[in-house]
């Protein structure tokens, strides 16, 4: 089957449906962080903090897929490899930092 | 212009199987968006330190309203979904649709930077600046930085919407669509993290 550049390029396979249950979950994922963090004051701080860092990452995989439609097709294989070396430089970045700080804290103390 | 697109060509022709400028492009742009990303994890990293250091000023919880960053997220949210139906009518070939929904996204997108100003002038103007404390400092930093990419994408949309009138959806106008809207995805996706850190977790 003959593909345009457009769909090469990995751009070309959102559909109506697809935008739509991506809006449908983004929005959802949303209105239930702000709804633990508005009206959920009974519950426990870290099981807010959790479900709101959960909410947070699961829309990032939503939209990731239904956005930016990341998948593991030939098309986005190599925009998968980038996204995963650069959330390890991420995950040095805000970790390492956040190390260091709080032990130069502790030992200023 | 035929120059670069030759010399990629021909570094196509002898990579790959299919050469192809806007697939090239396309990936050229999503190691620039991967970069920015490294950005934000620092101005991150730089809240997640600071934004506790209150200096005796204000903290998160007696700045924010909620219920208005809820709605400047939404407005995002929202704007990032119509970009994408700009999109799908780019893909039908159709130039009229695609500029009406670049025009909304476009209004979306000014929405959310009218409610930040509103947000940052009322802020300054109470004298919780940048430099009341660490925690400001920081939260200015990261939060405007999001701003100037949206502002930077609103310009964008108005480039396209001209290119889209004036020389229609051609190859190369297509490929600078397909980007914008990697970007536009790419500010969205960035917010849920500034919307959680700074806005939720600020407020608890």
């Amino acid at each position: 089957m003959h593909r345009t550049p457009i769909e090469r390029a990995g751009a070309g396979r959102g559909s109506i449906g697809s935008y739509l249950m991506g809006f449908i979950l983004a929005i959802g994922l949303t209105a239930f962080a702000f709804a633990m963090v508005w009206k959920g004051g009974g519950l426990p701080k870290g099981a807010v903090l959790a479900s709101i860092w959960g909410a947070a990452l699961l829309q990032i995989l939503v939209q990731l897929h239904y956005f930016l439609h990341l998948d593991r097709s030939s098309a986005a294989r190599w925009n998968v490899t980038a996204l995963v070396f650069t959330l390890m430089i991420m995950l040095l970045f805000v970790g390492g930092t956040l190390w260091i700080m709080a032990d130069l804290n502790s030992r200023m103390m | 212009m035929t120059t670069d697109t030759s010399t990629i060509e021909d570094f196509a022709d002898s990579h790959f199987d299919h050469p192809d400028p806007i697939e090239l492009q396309t990936f050229g742009f999503w190691l620039y968006l991967m970069s920015d990303v490294v950005l934000f994890a620092t101005l991150f990293a730089t809240y997640a330190v600071l934004g506790r250091n209150f200096a005796g000023g204000p903290t998160g919880r007696e700045l924010f309203d909620l219920p208005y960053a809820f709605g400047e997220t939404l407005l995002l949210l929202v704007s990032s979904a119509t970009g994408g139906l700009a999109m799908l009518a780019m893909h039908r070939d159709r130039k009229q649709p695609v500029m009406a929904w670049l025009g909304v996204t476009f209004l979306l997108g000014l929405g959310f930077i009218a409610m930040e100003i509103n947000e940052f002038h009322h802020l300054i103007a109470d004298g919780h600046g940048p430099s009341r404390s660490a925690f400001l400092s920081s939260f200015f930093a990261l939060v405007s930085a999001h701003g100037a990419h949206v502002l930077g994408g609103l310009i964008w949309i108005v480039v396209m919407i001209g290119q889209v009138g004036a020389k229609g959806l051609s190859e190369p106008v297509q490929s600078r669509l397909i980007r914008w809207n990697l970007f536009w995805h790419f500010l969205d996706i960035v917010w849920v993290g500034v919307f959680t850190m700074v806005y939720l977790t600020g407020v608890m």
